[in-house]
C-alpha cells in the first residue's frame, strides 16, 4: 500500500513541516508544539524503518531513487537515493532525533516551541544531506543545516554560547565554501551535478589534488580532524544537551560520509597520493587528542575530545585502504578499514550521544559539568551509574559493545598496512580506557563528595527509557554487527573497486 | 531630408510614466495634507499602468526607435519591470514612515517617479547620449531625494557629498563618452562596437582612454571601490525610505548602464575592461566585507555590504560571457529583493522620533516578534549566501561564471571574503536571537507594511526553494 511512497522525500520534508507547525504554534501553545515534535519525530523514525527492511542487500546501486528536475538552467536535479553507506546514517539520524526530542521534554523551559522546531528542521536537513545524489542539492542541505545549529547553540547554550556558535558557524562555513568552488569546477568539467557522474569522470592528478584538498578542508572541519578541531570542544561544551547529542552523533558523521561519497571516489588518485597526510593527521588525533582528553576538568569537554579521537579512527580506517591494497593486493583486507570506519561512525553516534545524555542528566540536576563537583554518584543514583559505566566502557572499546567492533576492524586493517600504524592506533584502547574510566572513577564511584550529590534523585522513567534504548542498541550492535555489515558490504566493495582502479586521464 | 514620425510603441512605458507624473505634480499642488493619500494612490497607479504597458504593449522582440537611440529588447523589458516593482515596493514601505515623520509630501513621489523614469531611459539606451540623459535624470532626482528631509543636517550633508562626488563622476563619464565619440565618430552603441572591432577608430589608445573614464562613471553608480565613498554617508544620512530607494532600484539601472556601455558599446575591448573590473571587483569585495564588520549602525553596515555585493555583480560582468551577464543580472535582482527587505525591516522597527538604525535596536527581536525576527534571519542568511535562500544561488551563478572564465582564483578569493562577510550578518542574527530585548514593546506597524515585508521575506525563501523561475527569466534575456 505504501510501496510507492517517496520515503526519502517524506524523511526530509515531514520533519521540516513538523518544525514549521511547531513554530506556528509558538510559545502560547508550547504543550501542543511539544506533542507535534514528538509525533513528527516518531512518525519520521517509523517511516525510516522500511528503508532498512526493504533494502536490497546484494546491490551496490542507489535505491529508493527519486529524480526530478529542479533548476533546469544549471542542470541541477532533485535527485535522492540511498546506498549501503547512507542508509544506516539516515536511520541513525531519525533514531537520535527522536531521543533528543524526548530528552528535551521537561528540561527546556525557554522558548520550547522554537527548540523543538529547530531540531525537527535539522533532522530533515540532515536526512537531505545523506540522501542527496545531486552535488548542489547536497550542498544546499549541508549548509542549511548550519542555521538551526547556530540558533540551537546560541539560544539554549551555556555561558560562552555566542562565542562558541559564531566560531562553529564560521569554521564550518569556511570549510564548505571551498567545496562549493570544487563542485562548480566539476560541473563545468562534466556538465552535470550528479555525484555519480562526478565519480565516473576522469581527471588529471594535479586537478584531483586541488579538488581533494578543497574537499578535505570541508570534511576535515566537520569531522573534525586535528588541527581544525578547535571549534568542537567549544561548541559541545556550550551547546544544550540535545545540541551536543546531534552534533556528536550525526553532524560529525557528515565529514566521514563526505570522504566516502566525495573524496575517495571522485579523487581516488589524489587520495592515494596524499593518504599519508590523512593517516598522519588521524594518528595525531588518536594519540594527541587522547592525551588532551585525559586532563580535562569538564565532562562535556572530555567527551568532546574523545569524539575527536574516535573520529580519527574513522578517517584512519578510510585512508589505510591504499596502503593495505598495495601491500597485500587483496581488496578483502582493504575492505576491513572501510568497514571498520563505517561501523565506528554508527557506533560512535550511539555511544557519544548516550554519554552526552548522561552528562545532561547530571547537569539538569546539579547545573555543573565540572568533574570536581561530583563524586560517589553511584550511591545516590545507582540505575544511572549502571548506564554511565556501560557507555563509558563502550566508549573505551570493551568487547561486546559496538565500540569494540569498529576499532578492532580498523586496527586489524591498519596492521596489514603498517604495524606501526596499528601500534599507534591501538594506543587509543589504552588512552580511551584511561580517560573514560578515570572519569567514571571520579564521578560515579567513591564516597559521596558533597551535599549536592547526596541530594541527587535517580533517573526517572523517561530518562531510563532513553538510556535503556541506547544501551540495547550499543550491545546489539556489539554482539551482532552482521546486519549492518551486510547492508554496507556491496556498496563498500564497489567503492573499493573504484578506488583501486583510479581515474587518471589516460 | 524627409522626416518620419518615429514608432512610439517601444517608448510607451516611459511616456506613461512621464505623463502620469506630470499629472501627479499638478494634482498634488491642489491637495491639502489630509488628502495626500490621493497622490500616493496615483503614484502606485502610475507604476501599475507603466508595468502593464511595458509588459504587454511594447511588442515582443528587439526593436529600435527614435532614430536608433532607443532600444527595447527582452533585457530592457525585464529590467524595467523589476525597477517598476521595486519602486512600487518602496512606496508601500514608505507611506507610513513619511507621514509619521511629517515628510509625507507629493515631492517624494514625483521625484522618485522621475528617478524611475531616468532608470527606464537608461535601461533602453542605445546611444551614448541617451545613456547620459537617463543617468542625469536619475541622479538629479536622487540628489534632491537625499536632501528631501530639509530640516535634517545629516541629510543635507549626505546630499552635498553625493552631489559633489556624483557630479565629478558624471563629468568623467561624459568626458569618456566624448573621447569615444571623437575616436569613433558615432554615438550609436552598436556602430561604436563595430567600428572598434574593425579598427576604424582614430586609435586604440583613445578608445582605451575613453573606456577608462566611462568605467569610472559606471563604478561610481555601482558604488564599487575606490568610488564608494559616497555610499555609507548617503545611506546613513537619508531618511530610511529614501535609503531604501537609493539602495535598491538604481542598482538595476547601474547594471543596465554597465551592460549597455561595456557590453553593447565596448564589447570589442572586453579584454581591457575585464582586467580593470577584476581590480574593482576584488577591492569591493574585500573592503566592503571587512569594513562592514566594524559598523554599529545597521544602515552603514548595509552600505558596506552593498559594496561587497557590487563586487560580486562585477565578478559576473567581468566574466564577459553570456553566463556571466546572466549571473550578474540574477545577482542584481536578488540583491535588490534582499535589500528592500532589509531596509523595510528598519522602517518597521522605527517609531515616531526613533530610528531603529543601530544594530543594537534589533536586540531580542525574537522575543518581541518571532515572525519578523524570522524574516530578518532569512534576509541576513540570504545576504551571507547560505542556502536555501535566494542569495546563495546568486553567488553560485556568479562563481560559476568566474570559474568558467578561468578565474578560479577570483572565485576562491570571493568565497573566502564572503565567509568574512558572514560574520557581520551573523551578528545581526545574534542580537536578534541571543540577546535580551531592551524593551518588550511589541512590533507594531500598519498591516500593509507588515504584509509587504512578509511577502518580501517569503519571496527570498520561495525563490530559494524554487529558483528555477527567476533563473529562467535571466536565461531568456541572455539566450
Amino acid at each position: 500500500m505504501f510501496s510507492d511512497l517517496p520515503i526519502l522525500s517524506v524523511l526530509i520534508w515531514l520533519p521540516i513541516a513538523g518544525g514549521c507547525v511547531s513554530l506556528w504554534l509558538g510559545e502560547e501553545r508550547r504543550e501542543s508544539a511539544r506533542m507535534t515534535a514528538l509525533a513528527t519525530s516518531l512518525i519520521t523514525f517509523i517511516v525510516s524503518l522500511p528503508l532498512f527492511a526493504g533494502f536490497a542487500r546484494d546491490s551496490a546501486a542507489m535505491q529508493y531513487v527519486e529524480l526530478r528536475a529542479w533548476i533546469e538552467t544549471f542542470n541541477i536535479n532533485y535527485h535522492l537515493g540511498v546506498d549501503g553507506i547512507s542508509m544506516p546514517l539516515i536511520l541513525l539520524t531519525t533514531f537520535m532525533t527522536t531521543l533528543v526530542v524526548i530528552a528535551g521534554w521537561d528540561v527546556i523551559k525557554k522558548r520550547a516551541s522554537q527548540y523543538f522546531a529547530a531540531f525537527l528542521i535539522m533532522e530533515g536537513l540532515m536526512n537531505g544531506v545523506f540522501a542527496a545524489l545531486d552535488a548542489m542539492l547536497f550542498y544546499v542541505f549541508w549548509e542549511a543545516m548550519l542555521i538551526p545549529m547556530f540558533i540551537i547553540i546560541g539560544i539554549w547554550g551555556g555561558p560562552r554560547r555566542v562565542y562558541a556558535t559564531v566560531k562553529f558557524f564560521l569554521y564550518t562555513f569556511l570549510g564548505s565554501v571551498f567545496m562549493l568552488v570544487s563542485l562548480i569546477y566539476l560541473y563545468i568539467k562534466t556538465g552535470s551535478y550528479s555525484i555519480v557522474d562526478f565519480q565516473g569522470h576522469p581527471l588529471g592528478l594535479q586537478t584531483q589534488i586541488w579538488i581533494f584538498l578543497a574537499f578535505l578542508f570541508a570534511f576535515a572541519v566537520k569531522v573534525p580532524m586535528w588541527p581544525v578541531h578547535t571549534w568542537l570542544p567549544d561548541a559541545h561544551v556550550e551547546a544544550p544537551t540535545g545540541g551536543s547529542v546531534i552534533l556528536a552523533a550525526i553532524m560529525l558523521k557528515m565529514g566521514g560520509y563526505g570522504f566516502l561519497r566525495f573524496s575517495l571516489p571522485i579523487t581516488p588518485d589524489a587520495s592515494r597520493e596524499l593518504d599519508w597526510l590523512i593517516i598522519a593527521v588521524s594518528l595525531i588525533a588518536v594519540v594527541y587528542i587522547g592525551l588532551v582528553a585525559l586532563v580535562q576538568q569538564d565532562m562535556k569537554k572530555l567527551i568532546a575530545y574523545s569524539s575527536i579521537a574516535h573520529m580519527g579512527f574513522v578517517t584512519l580506517g578510510f585512508f589505510i585502504v591504499y596502503a593495505v591494497y598495495s601491500r597485500t593486493g587483496s581488496l578483502a583486507s582493504a575492505a576491513l578499514g572501510l568497514q571498520g570506519g563505517m561501523v565506528q561512525m554508527i557506533s560512535h553516534g550511539l555511544i557519544s550521544g548516550a554519554l552526552f545524555l548522561c552528562v545532561g542528566v547530571l547537569y539538569d540536576r546539579m547545573h555543573s559539568r565540572r568533574i570536581d563537583d561530583y563524586g560517589g554518584v553511584a550511591n545516590t543514583m545507582p540505575k544511572f551509574a549502571a548506564f554511565m559505566v556501560l557507555f563509558s566502557l563502550a566508549n573505551a572499546g570493551l568487547p561486546g559493545t559496538s565500540g569494540f567492533v569498529g576499532e578492532f576492524l580498523v586496527i586489524l586493517g591498519s596492521f596489514q598496512a603498517n604495524p606501526w600504524f596499528a601500534f599507534l592506533a591501538a594506543t587509543t584502547l589504552v588512552l580511551g580506557a584511561a580517560y573514560t574510566l578515570w572519569l567514571v572513577k571520579r564521578v560515579i564511584f567513591g564516597e559521596v563528595a558533597n551535599d549536592g550529590v547526596a541530594a541527587l534523585q535517580d533517573i526517572n522513567a523517561r530518562e531510563f527509557g532513553l538510556l535503556g534504548v541506547l544501551a540495547v542498541s550499543v550491545l546489539l550492535l556489539g554482539l551482532w554487527p552482521a546486519p549492518l555489515l551486510d547492508v554496507m558490504g556491496p556498496t563498500l566493495d564497489q567503492l573499493l573497486q573504484q578506488v583501486s582502479i583510479g581515474k587518471l586521464v589516460p | 531630408m524627409d522626416y518620419r514620425i518615429p514608432v512610439l510603441a517601444p517608448v510607451a512605458g516611459e511616456i506613461t510614466v512621464l505623463t502620469l507624473t506630470c499629472v501627479i505634480l499638478i494634482v498634488d499642488a491642489f491637495l491639502s495634507q489630509r488628502r495626500r493619500d490621493i497622490t500616493y494612490m496615483l503614484a502606485l497607479f502610475t507604476i501599475v499602468a507603466a508595468a502593464f504597458v511595458t509588459a504587454f504593449m511594447t511588442g515582443e522582440n528587439s526593436q529600435l526607435t527614435l532614430n536608433g537611440h532607443f532600444v527595447i529588447d527582452p533585457l530592457a523589458r525585464v529590467l524595467k519591470l523589476v525597477v517598476l516593482a521595486t519602486t512600487g515596493l518602496v512606496f508601500l514601505y514608505s507611506r507610513d514612515y513619511l507621514s509619521r515623520e511629517g515628510i509625507y509630501r507629493g515631492e517624494f513621489f514625483a521625484l522618485a517617479l522621475f528617478g524611475m523614469l531616468g532608470m527606464m531611459v537608461m535601461i533602453s539606451a542605445h546611444s551614448l547620449l541617451i545613456v547620459y540623459l537617463g543617468l542625469e535624470l536619475l541622479s538629479l532626482s536622487l540628489y534632491a531625494l537625499v536632501a528631501f528631509n530639509r530640516d535634517s543636517g545629516e541629510s543635507a550633508e549626505a546630499a552635498m557629498k553625493y552631489f559633489v562626488l556624483g557630479a565629478i563622476a558624471s563629468g568623467c563619464l561624459l568626458y569618456g563618452m566624448s573621447i569615444l565619440y571623437g575616436a569613433a565618430g558615432t554615438l550609436d552603441l552598436e556602430t561604436l562596437s563595430a567600428k572598434i572591432a574593425d579598427g576604424e577608430t582614430l586609435s586604440d589608445l583613445w578608445v582605451l582612454v575613453g573606456l577608462a573614464f566611462v568605467l569610472v562613471g559606471v563604478a561610481f553608480k555601482f558604488g564599487a571601490v575606490p568610488f564608494h565613498m559616497w555610499l555609507p554617508d548617503v545611506y546613513q544620512g537619508t531618511p530610511t525610505p529614501v535609503t531604501l530607494f537609493v539602495g535598491s532600484a538604481p542598482k538595476i539601472a547601474a547594471f543596465a548602464l554597465a551592460i549597455r556601455l561595456l557590453v553593447d558599446g565596448l564589447g570589442s575591448v572586453s579584454a581591457d575592461w575585464q582586467s580593470m573590473l577584476i581590480v574593482l571587483s576584488a577591492a569591493s569585495m574585500a573592503l566592503g566585507n571587512i569594513v562592514a564588520i566594524a559598523q554599529t549602525n545597521i544602515k552603514r553596515m548595509l552600505a558596506y555590504s552593498t559594496i561587497s555585493h557590487v563586487g560580486f555583480i562585477l565578478m559576473g560582468i567581468l566574466a564577459a560571457s553570456d553566463d556571466g551577464y546572466r549571473a550578474a543580472m540574477y545577482y542584481t535582482i536578488s540583491y535588490v529583493i534582499m535589500a528592500t527587505a532589509a531596509f523595510g525591516m528598519i522602517i518597521l522597527l522605527s517609531r515616531r522620533g526613533f530610528e531603529a538604525d543601530n544594530i543594537d535596536d534589533f536586540k531580542g527581536l525574537n522575543k518581541r516578534s518571532p515572525w519578523f525576527a524570522g524574516m530578518m534571519l532569512i534576509v541576513m542568511f540570504s545576504m551571507a549566501g547560505v542556502p536555501p535562500f535566494l542569495g546563495f544561488y546568486a553567488k553560485v551563478a556568479v562563481i560559476f561564471a568566474a570559474v568558467d572564465a578561468s578565474l578560479t582564483w577570483l572565485a576562491v578569493l570571493s568565497v573566502v571574503l564572503s565567509v568574512i562577510g558572514a560574520f557581520y550578518y551573523l551578528r545581526v542574527v545574534k542580537v536578534m536571537y541571543f540577546d535580551e530585548p531592551v524593551d518588550e514593546l511589541a512590533v507594531e506597524g500598519p498591516s500593509v507594511l507588515k504584509l509587504t515585508l512578509s511577502f518580501n521575506g517569503l519571496l527570498i525563501l520561495g525563490l530559494g526553494l524554487f529558483p528555477n523561475g527567476l533563473i529562467a527569466v535571466c536565461e531568456r534575456v541572455f539566450g
